[in-house]
């Protein structure tokens, strides 16, 4: 039998199905494995080993009752920004440091009822703000494939547990391509839906109107079964959407044969680093090979995407962040003068540079005077992106590119320079202005280091998505590699 | 002094608006709980939670449009006001900004002279409720009370239109009256469900342009609006004949001394960054919705008024009275339907003997010692001259007490009015031959004696002579 942690979730349902291990002896086998190699990676800010045992042996409990719902007893690790009922949620910050949620998330929830054993919080950009998860204050996570690298970020905890086998599968949040950008520099699958397909609640809000969960996984086919569990209306969030869930996982199997695949001209201009670009190019012929037809596309406006990103998600940031306070929740400044000495420096000593730095930017742009030249230009410049992706999908189904300029970048090495961290996110964060669905799946390597390829699908076209870079990993097995150390 | 300056007054009052449960939340409204026991996760602004609108206060300020006359706007957004203070738990109000719910209405109210004058209404909005410091009790320390966050709350503007504290009273009485007939508010104003910030400027009478205005805050009884409206324009107007200039700033009304004070001045005023909420998709309405609305709309009070001195041929000003309050209207019209008294009769008891009864014992007219039909029932008495209106005064104060009916209290107390002829000219006889001296007197021209003879004679039959015939029989005996 293929060792248990090298199993994707589905080769893992299916083993528990025909009763070849217990959920319980799976999950202790990946509790070694964090217990001995996290500390080479600081992937997790908490463990639950106590909670995951003991759920693990409900889970066998249910089964062996015949009561197993469709993840029953398969582990998953979540971002530390959801909500968890009786364990820290931190945000990766020191805000938040000994903040424990009194409710769990909406998908913690339906994860849960799905059968599903919560591993522990995966470590992240404090409060989901950076592209390196270089900003927590819980240090730096480390890329399993170069430990002196940065898996990329915020969700770069997720995709560095799921990328080094200590879990198949793990929840992220993708604000400007938080899921996508680690997942194509730690060589695994990182999924965000459709804007509204997934609720928001017990997500902590970084900027709202962008926000969406999503998953890191080693195969689409996981990320299919877990988001077909998490997706759907929730009355308790006023943006998600009353819409049939479909089954992902019945929609992978259709061929790519005419299927319209745009590559966006602006995509391939200088910024992609050429190697990487090569990698992409050659994806795109796998795709073509297996009956896809490519045409060119234009995304006039994609060049503005980065600055009015960084206008409107600094300035909700702005807003959503007042709410740390030190009065009702989270770190408290030490016997505070007044009430003024009270916020400043609760927030000062609370929030990192990075963060302080958005809400800084967030509030400049929403201030009397300002609102006009930078916010509502910002918000006009997204709908005009946003048009450009629906012209562009009256003529292909999909879009598909690199996911980031360049693979995994050293630590250190854009820290003091957060415009190129910025810059890193160029090809992601239209499908987060627009609210579309994208992936980002393996495919290559640069100087051993993995390389994704970006699809990103219309509205509620995950089945497209989905089905595009599951057609893609049956014809290559760049997703299937595992770093050195780690196998 | 004053007759040189013209005042400018526009009002924004604030509506607490009664809904079971909290505008984005599901926890309870209800007044005067223990504190923070009906604030939820939502309310406290915790991490991760997130808003969802009650749809009732789309369906209340879209009635409050409609009765006032405005465009209810087809679709409108909820902004965030950001700033920072310990009972704003997210650090931002959720409210609306550029585009509110209700605009462009407008009601009328009676000016200096009688006559009715327009005040237009700028717009109305739905918004979030803060919480409440709490600085007393605690041993130096402050506390948050957040029962209050999130209760919903219609912010009504008004056009710089009113003219005096007179024309401001005015007319935050006819939205508190308005609001009380829709059902939307309970208008209560000592638990703070009704209050007003009020921006006050003078000008030189004929001047085009508003001078710098005042505001002031958080007025919430009629007496206060008018006397801290009074107080802030003589300070103006002092100020400027001084020589000095009124400063755009915020000021804060101390009842106990009767004086305004600044709160601060508009260098302090926040910037409050308001954005559209992400959390809350814009409300959408379409004419059907507001159709339907409308439909449940009540007969307003306007039209009320003007039904009632028309259907009742009340005067106007008693027609205004029972107009102010839904209920009362509605136990007036309930009165007269019963019985057979004339409807100024039963106005004057309504407003006169009722009203004071009910103030005695801080009572509302739905909680009325007398029931409508009871109150017909003893007016239908003087009518048939059972009794007279004096001693219904003392059945009144029986039935009040709870005696009984009516009926059941003359019956007992043997209170039927005397209308047999020939036993009150027994009487009058006997109080003639009794007075010599004032029979004389009245012969010799001195009419008001009459009185001093009908006294006399209701004395005699313990007040149950009919009075209008007292009155005949005595002038007709004491003519020769």
């Amino acid at each position: 039998m293929q060792e248990l942690h090298t199993q994707t979730l589905t080769q893992l349902a299916a083993g528990m199905q025909r009763g070849d291990f217990s959920s319980v002896e799976l999950i202790e086998v990946l509790l070694g494995r964090i217990e001995s190699l996290d500390q080479s990676l600081n992937a997790f800010i908490t463990v639950t080993a106590d909670a995951a045992l003991a759920a693990a042996a409900r889970a066998d409990d249910a089964r062996a009752a015949g009561d197993a719902g469709v993840l029953n007893g398969l582990p998953v690790v979540h971002k530390d920004i959801f909500c968890t009922k009786g364990v820290t949620t931190t945000c990766g910050s020191r805000m938040l440091e000994n903040f424990v949620s009194p409710y769990d998330a909406t998908i913690v929830e339906r994860l849960a009822a799905a059968g599903a054993v919560v591993l522990g919080k995966t470590n992240m950009d404090e409060f989901a703000m950076g592209s390196s998860s270089e900003t927590s204050y819980f240090g730096p996570v480390r890329n399993p494939w170069d430990r002196e690298r940065s898996p990329g970020g915020s969700s770069g905890g997720s995709a560095a547990a799921v990328a080094a086998r200590l879990a198949p599968a793990a929840t992220g949040t993708d604000t400007g391509g938080s899921i996508r950008q680690p997942a194509a520099l730690t060589g695994t699958v990182g999924m965000k839906p459709t804007y509204g397909r997934v609720s928001r609640y017990g997500m902590v809000a970084f900027a709202s109107s962008l926000d969406q969960a999503g998953v890191i996984t080693r195969s689409t086919e996981d990320a299919a079964l877990l988001l077909g569990v998490m997706a759907g209306f929730d009355q308790r969030d006023s943006t998600s959407i009353d819409r049939p869930v479909p089954d992902y996982v019945a929609s992978l199997a259709k061929s790519l044969k005419g299927l319209r695949i745009g590559i966006v001209r602006q995509h391939f201009d200088a910024g992609l680093e050429e190697k990487t670009a090569a990698a992409v190019r050659e994806s795109l012929a796998v795709l073509e090979a297996q009956g896809a037809i490519l045409t060119e596309v234009d995304l006039p406006n994609l060049d503005l995407s980065v600055p009015t990103y960084y206008v409107v998600a600094p300035a909700e940031c702005s807003s959503n962040m007042s709410r740390f306070d030190g009065v009702r929740f989270g770190h408290r400044a030490k016997d505070p003068e007044d009430l003024f000495d009270l916020y400043c420096r609760s927030r000062g000593e609370g929030f990192g540079a990075e963060v302080k730095r958005r809400i800084m930017t967030g509030t400049y742009v929403l201030s009397a005077g300002y609102y006009d030249a930078y916010y509502l230009k910002a918000q006009r410049v997204r709908q005009l992106i946003a048009q450009d992706f629906n012209k562009a999908f009256a003529e292909v189904d999909i879009i598909a590119g690199p996911t980031s300029p360049t693979p995994a970048f050293r630590l250190g090495d854009k820290t003091d320079d957060p415009i190129t961290m910025y810059l890193n996110d160029i090809y992601t964060i239209g499908a987060n202005l627009a609210g579309l669905p994208a992936i980002s799946t393996p495919c290559g390597f640069v100087d051993g280091l993995p390389v994704g390829l970006h699809l990103v699908g219309p509205h509620f076209g995950e089945e497209t998505v989905l089905r595009c870079a599951h057609q893609y990993q049956q014809q290559t097995d760049w997703h299937e590699a595992c770093p050195e150390g780690y196998q | 002094m004053s007759g040189q300056w013209e005042v400018v007054i526009g009002l924004e009052i604030h509506a607490q608006l009664a809904t079971r449960s909290k505008i984005f939340s599901g926890a309870a409204t209800a007044y005067g709980a223990e504190p923070n026991t009906q604030a939820c996760l939502v309310d406290l602004g915790y991490p991760g939670v997130l808003p969802v609108l009650n749809e009732e206060v789309i369906r209340m300020a879209c009635k409050f449009g409609l009765a006032v006359n405005a465009t209810v706007a087809r679709r409108s957004v909820f902004a965030r006001k950001n700033y920072f203070y310990p009972d704003l738990p997210k650090g931002y109000q959720i409210s609306q900004f550029e585009l509110p719910i209700v605009e462009h209405g407008e009601l009328y109210i009676k000016d200096a002279d009688g006559n009715d004058k327009r005040i237009g209404i700028t717009r109305a909005h739905l918004e979030e409720d803060a919480g409440k410091s709490i600085h007393e009790g605690l041993d130096g320390s402050s506390g948050i009370d957040l029962n209050r966050a999130g209760t919903p709350l219609l912010e009504i503007v008004s056009e710089p239109d009113l003219r005096s504290a007179k024309e401001a009273i005015a007319y935050m009485r006819k939205i508190h009256t308005i609001v009380r007939y829709l059902e939307i508010s309970d208008g209560n104003m000592a638990e703070g469900s009704f209050r007003c910030d009020a921006n006050i400027s003078v000008r030189p009478r004929g001047q085009k342009e508003l001078g710098t205005r005042a505001e002031l805050k958080n007025l919430n009884s009629f007496r206060f609006v008018e006397k801290a409206i009074n107080f802030e324009i003589e300070r103006q107007i002092e100020l400027i004949e001084d020589g000095g200039k009124v400063v755009q700033e915020t000021r804060l009304y101390d009842s106990d001394r009767d004086e305004t004070r600044t709160m601060r001045v508009k260098e302090e005023a926040n910037d409050y960054r308001y954005f559209p909420d992400p959390d809350l998709l814009p409300i959408e309405i379409d004419e059907e919705y507001i159709e339907a609305v409308r439909r449940t709309l009540p007969e307003l009070p306007d039209v009320k008024q003007q039904r009632f001195v028309k259907e009742y041929s009340l005067k106007v000003s008693d027609a205004a009275i029972l107009t102010v309050n839904r209920a009362l209207a509605d136990y007036f019209e309930a009165a007269v339907a019963a019985g057979t008294a004339r409807a100024q009769v039963v106005a004057n008891w309504v407003i006169g003997d009722l009203a004071a009864a009910l103030n005695k014992d801080g009572l509302e007219i739905v909680t009325s010692r007398i029931a409508a039909g009871d109150l017909s029932g003893l007016l239908d008495r003087i009518d048939d001259n059972t009794i007279s209106g004096k001693i219904a005064k003392e059945v009144f104060d029986a039935m009040w007490t709870g005696e009984g009916t009516a009926d059941e209290i003359i019956e007992a107390r043997g209170l039927q009015q005397i209308t047999d002829r020939s036993a009150i000219e027994a009487v009058v006889d006997k109080v003639i031959v009794a007075n010599p001296s004032q029979v004389a007197e009245y012969q010799s021209g001195k009419d008001k004696l009459i009185g001093f003879f009908v006294g006399q004679v209701m004395q005699e039959t313990g007040g149950k002579a009919n009075p209008g015939q007292v009155n005949t029989i005595l002038k007709e005996k004491l003519a020769r």
